[in-house]
Parts: C-alpha cells; sequence; structure tokens
C-alpha cells in the first residue's frame, strides 16, 4: 500500500513536489506575509484623536506623523543605535573569528564556539538584566572605575549629551553595551563561516606572488570575507532596529522605534501609528539588504 | 652534472617532521639552472611536501634551502623569487582573470596601465588572448590552468614550480598542456619543478627526475636512466612495469644469485624449439594469460620450474584471429629469449 504510494508519487514529481510544500508556503503566505499586508494596510489608516477610533479610510496623514520631530528623533536614534552597534559587533567579530579560523588548534576552536552560543541558550531577557545589575551604580563596572581611579572619567561619560545618562544602567552606552552584547555572536558565526570558506591556497598563491600578510589581507581575505560582514550585519543590524526590550530595560524616557510601537498599538490604542513606525525598520532593512546584495552577501548566508 | 654551474634549487639535508610522520626524510636535490626537473613519486611520497619547502609555504625540520645559491631556508614565500602553479589553480575568485594575471606587478606597485599591458601579454603567451575580462569561474579547467601559468609566469621568476598542474584535465587535454608547459619552459628558458605521480608524464617532460619513496629520493636521474636501469626494485615497479627475478628463478634463467629487473619489452617470445639469439638468457615455461591491447598484446608465462615472467610484445598481426587467437593458444609450450644486458641488477631499496 505504502510501496504503491511511493511509486505513485515518484512517477509524479510535481505533485510530490506540492505536497511537501503546500504547507510551508501556505504558513508562510497567510501568516507571515498575510500578517504583513494587514500592517501595511492599517499604516494607512488614521486615529481620530477626538474618538479614539480607527478610522477605516486610505491616508497618508499617520505617515506625516511619523516626520514630526519627536517621532523623527526615535526613529534616528534607533538607526544610529544599530548602525553603531553593528559597526562595532564587526570590529569586535572579525578577530576572533579569524583567530578561530585560522590560528586556534580545533580544541580550542571548539570551546571558543561553545562559548559563543552558550549564551543564546539562556533567556535572553535574564541577559539583560543581568547588564542592568552589572551596569547599575552598585554594579561592577562602576566599582572597577573607582578601583582603578577611571570614576572620574565615567563621571565625565555620563555627562555627555546623547550618550550619558544618570549612571550607566540609564544611559544610551548601557543600551548600546548590553545590545553588543546580545547580538555579537550572530556577527562572529557567520565571518567565521566565511573565513573557513577562504581555500588556504588562495592564501598561499598570493604570498607566492610576492605579497606580505598583510597584502594579502587586504586583496584576498577581506574581499573574500566581506559578504559574511555583511551577512552578519543584517542580523545585528536588524535585530537592533526591531529590539524594544533593553532600551526598556536599560533606557529613560527616549524611546527606540520598538517601544513606540508597543506603546502606541497597546497604551493609546494608536495601531495605524504603531504600524507605520514598523514599516521604517522595513524599509531601512530592505534598502540595505538592496545594497548588500550588491557586495554578493547572500552568498555567505 | 658540471659542477660549474650553480644550482638553481639546492636542497641539502632537508627533512621534515610531522608529529612523528617524517614526510621528506634528509633529502639532498640540486636541480640545474634552466632544467626541466620533476619530483616523481606516488601520493605520500613526500614530493609535494619537497615543493611546499621550496616554495616556502612550509620550513623544513632540518637542512638548508638554497635557491641560486641564496640560502632561503627561513625566508616567507613572498621573499623567494620562485612562483607556483598550484594544483587547484588557486584563482582568485572575486578578480577577473586580468586581474588574477596582474596580481603580482600590482603587488609590486607597478602602475595600472603598465600591469594589464603586462597581462595582456602574458595572456597571450598562453593562447588567452581577450578573455582578461572573464571571472575565473567562467572559464573552462584547461583555461584555468593556463590563468594559472600566466600568473605565475608574469613575476618572471627563476624558478617556476608546479604542483601536479595536469591532474584534473582529462588525459586529450593533458597530453596538449604537456607539450605546452615544456614548449613555453623551453621558449623563457627558466628552471621548472614539477611534481606529478603519473610516470609517463614524468618520462616524456623531463631533463631529469627524482624518484620518491617514502620521503626519501630512490633514484634520480634522467628520464632514460631511470626507465632502463632502475636502482632499486621501487623504481622498477613504479617507474613503467617491470619483472622482479630474485633467488632460484634469477639462478636458474640467469645464472647469477640476486635480484633482477627485468622490462617486459625487452623479452621475445619464440616457438619451442626455436633458435635464440646467440648469448642470449633463455627460458621455459607455458602461456598462461593473453591480454590483447591493440597496439600490443601482453603474455603472462608461467615459467618450469616455477616464477612467471610478463613481455609485451608489439602487435604485427594482419587479422582479428591472429592477433588475438582464442583460448587454444593458453597453456601451449613457449620459449622466452633476451639479451643477459637487460637483466639489471636492483639495489635493496
Amino acid at each position: 500500500m505504502l510501496a504503491q504510494f511511493s511509486t505513485y508519487l515518484y512517477r509524479r514529481p510535481r505533485l510530490a513536489l506540492a505536497l511537501l510544500l503546500g504547507p510551508p508556503l501556505l504558513w508562510l503566505g497567510v501568516a507571515y506575509l498575510g500578517a504583513l499586508a494587514a500592517l501595511l494596510v492599517q499604516s494607512f489608516f488614521s486615529l481620530d484623536h477626538f474618538t479614539g477610533q480607527v478610522v477605516h479610510r486610505l491616508t497618508l496623514a499617520t505617515y506625516g506623523d511619523l516626520f514630526t520631530r519627536a517621532n523623527l528623533d526615535i526613529v534616528l536614534r534607533t538607526a544610529g543605535m544599530a548602525a553603531a552597534v553593528t559597526l562595532a559587533a564587526a570590529v569586535l567579530a572579525f578577530p576572533l573569528a579569524y583567530y578561530m579560523t585560522f590560528r586556534a588548534t580545533p580544541r580550542a576552536r571548539g570551546w571558543l564556539y561553545l562559548a559563543i552560543v552558550l549564551p543564546l541558550w539562556s533567556s535572553y531577557l535574564v541577559r539583560v538584566y543581568a547588564w542592568k545589575l552589572l551596569l547599575s551604580k552598585e554594579g561592577i563596572l562602576s566599582w572597577l572605575a573607582a578601583h582603578t581611579g577611571t570614576g572620574g572619567l565615567l563621571e565625565h561619560w555620563l555627562a555627555l549629551p546623547l550618550v550619558g545618562g544618570p549612571s550607566l544602567s540609564i544611559s544610551t552606552t548601557g543600551i548600546f553595551l548590553a545590545f553588543l552584547y546580545v547580538w555579537l555572536p550572530y556577527m562572529i558565526l557567520p565571518i567565521q563561516a566565511a573565513l573557513e570558506r577562504v581555500p588556504r591556497s588562495l592564501l598561499e598563491a598570493s604570498g607566492d606572488l610576492g605579497a606580505p600578510p598583510r597584502a594579502t589581507f587586504l586583496h584576498v581575505t577581506l574581499p573574500l570575507v566581506f559578504p559574511g560582514v555583511v551577512a552578519g550585519s543584517i542580523f545585528t543590524f536588524s535585530l537592533t532596529l526591531g529590539d524594544f526590550i533593553v532600551p526598556s530595560v536599560l533606557g529613560n524616557s527616549s524611546y527606540f522605534i520598538g517601544q513606540a510601537v508597543l506603546a502606541h498599538q497597546g497604551t493609546s490604542g494608536n495601531i495605524p501609528l504603531a504600524a507605520a513606525f514598523t514599516v521604517v525598520p522595513m524599509t531601512i532593512m530592505g534598502l540595505y539588504l538592496l545594497l548588500a546584495r550588491k557586495t554578493g552577501a547572500f552568498d555567505a548566508l | 652534472m658540471p659542477e660549474v654551474k650553480e644550482a638553481a634549487v639546492e636542497l641539502e639535508r632537508v627533512t621534515r617532521r610531522f608529529g612523528d610522520v617524517v614526510a621528506v626524510d634528509n633529502v639532498d636535490l640540486r636541480v640545474a639552472d634552466g632544467e626541466f626537473f620533476t619530483l616523481l613519486g606516488p601520493s605520500g611520497s613526500g614530493k609535494t611536501t619537497c615543493l611546499r619547502l621550496i616554495a616556502g609555504f612550509d620550513l623544513p625540520s632540518a637542512g638548508r634551502i638554497r635557491l641560486h645559491g641564496a640560502d632561503v631556508t627561513d625566508r616567507p614565500p613572498y621573499e623567494r623569487n620562485v612562483n607556483t602553479v598550484f594544483q587547484d589553480y588557486a584563482l582568485f575568485p572575486h578578480l577577473t582573470v586580468g586581474e588574477n594575471v596582474a596580481y603580482g606587478p600590482m603587488i609590486r606597485g607597478v602602475a595600472r596601465d603598465e600591469r594589464r599591458r603586462l597581462a595582456e601579454e602574458m595572456l597571450a603567451l598562453v593562447e588567452l588572448s581577450g578573455l582578461g575580462g572573464r571571472k575565473p569561474s567562467e572559464l573552462s579547467g584547461g583555461q584555468r590552468q593556463r590563468v594559472a601559468l600566466a600568473r605565475a609566469l608574469i613575476n618572471r621568476p627563476r624558478v617556476l614550480l608546479l604542483d601536479e598542474p595536469l591532474g584534473a584535465l582529462d588525459l586529450q587535454l593533458r597530453q596538449q598542456m604537456q607539450a605546452e608547459l615544456k614548449a613555453i619552459q623551453q621558449r623563457i628558458g627558466i628552471t621548472f619543478v614539477f611534481v606529478t605521480h603519473d610516470q609517463e608524464e614524468a618520462l616524456t617532460m623531463s631533463d631529469r627526475i627524482a624518484v620518491f619513496h617514502r620521503g626519501r629520493i630512490e633514484q634520480m636521474g634522467t628520464p632514460a636512466e631511470v626507465y632502463e636501469e632502475p636502482a632499486t626494485e621501487f623504481v622498477a615497479g613504479f617507474v613503467g612495469t617491470s619483472n622482479i627475478l630474485r633467488g632460484e628463478v634469477a639462478r636458474r634463467w640467469i645464472g647469477r644469485d640476486g635480484v633482477f629487473s627485468l622490462r617486459p619489452e625487452k623479452v621475445q617470445l619464440l616457438a619451442p624449439g626455436a633458435a635464440a639469439p646467440a648469448g642470449f638468457c633463455t627460458a621455459t615455461g607455458r602461456l598462461r594469460e593473453l591480454v590483447y591491447a591493440g597496439m600490443m598484446s601482453r603474455y603472462t608465462v608461467e615459467l618450469d620450474g616455477g616464477g612467471t615472467l610478463v613481455l609485451v610484445a608489439q602487435n604485427l598481426a594482419a587479422s582479428a584471429r591472429d592477433a588475438a587467437p582464442a583460448g587454444a593458444e593458453h597453456g601451449r609450450s613457449v620459449l622466452l629469449a633476451w639479451d643477459p644486458a637487460h637483466n639489471r641488477p636492483l639495489g635493496a631499496g
């Protein structure tokens, strides 16, 4: 019976394909794209501020609201943070990935892998709160600063506009550090995978043709691994753009996009504006992916 | 080799160990300037490690390496005036063919226009004019091979190292490239150090051959020397095929004690009772197997008193029936004869 069915399917590869791909495609189509479409439509509605009701008439007014001073600040703050986190993650991840690939013994590499993925196994919320403790006035960082005589430096840093705040645990710097910590593995792994795929003979060939290590790195390693960096940055950038937990735990009243979405659709019931806000990271990511595709980044994914 | 000319490549008691494994074991080697020198051996015999030591990708555990008299033992690859053609070609996938070829000049800081001209000149040498704009992935295996060659030659190295460069090509292309490589080498007159496991390739291309076995050089000499006068049993078996006669078999048919190599094509197959040429060694036996291979046939003869002897004879028959007679041939008595000069005494190896 089963064998007959198998034979039946074997002769009809299209049917077999439809049976296999049908459910996931249906799920993708209805749940993902459907929700996305609903979101998109919502963003073209508007909120009647007197009645608090959503007006179901297509308008660009909500997008207009997005460009008010306060909301524009939120967008720029979030995008700036995402860019800073991505850049710092790339700078930190590259040497580590390079060491893992070319220098570490297989044993050391295994331990490093474990150290990188291990944090991902525990709750992300717990880890963010752990950072709250680390960064607080009574936390280890302040303690370290006080005992190394850099307490004054920390004070000065926190007094700066934009990056500062009452304490590290309530500052843009704190948010940056926590973001950098939670997303770093997503940058290391693609870069490491890309480095792993660079044939050793190419590096030897470069040296053989007269290139000292620095030139080999510049002309061979970096161009070949760059798509991996872009792949990693897609993760860190988009994850930072959409996150609302880190800024709400470590931030002050200056919202990030995720918090704005949460507030508008929850407290104030302004679902259209919340929807318009979510379109922002999607647009940014869309442009970024378009740019990334030009570098061939998707070969490394 | 005359000592007046300084060696292009010189290995002096070079050893390379990987843990407990001795990949290259106390090797001495002198390659003359302008020579086509081949390192021949089965995989794992140390020939590729030897090449990598010369290129500088690997450093010897002991011994010295000199290039044109200069000691380069501790020098990195980019400070050695040698270039390598890699087995997998190792073309940079993110660069065009032209940029690949111009890589060396680019590193040396040659101006863009000048290096483009140089690259075009090199591509012409390997008959790939006009393909400079393509990516390596758009080329066939044979074309990539030529790009790798052009990329190495553009630096005008005094020694070119080739690591099984033809291994990935099909037979016809391989033979064509063998001839072209040899022609290019003669035209530009630089030293080639060529690694291969293909004994026929080694015989047809080389000025001299070093036969590697278990990290050591078993024999070094011209192709004819290595083939006609194999020094050890390994060389006799690896370069061409050979009958090894020893013990009782050697005493009975050669009349001497020892181990001897006898090439199959040196032995004549005669009818029983026929007169063998004067002074020839003779042996009698029964035909056990006949393998027809077109141009020639291979006969396996069971010798009277034990042992077998393989011989090949050019196929001179005019009809299919004469060339490959049916089973009736098997078991028939035959007389074998060969010039005793062909009995090559072998060392222990």
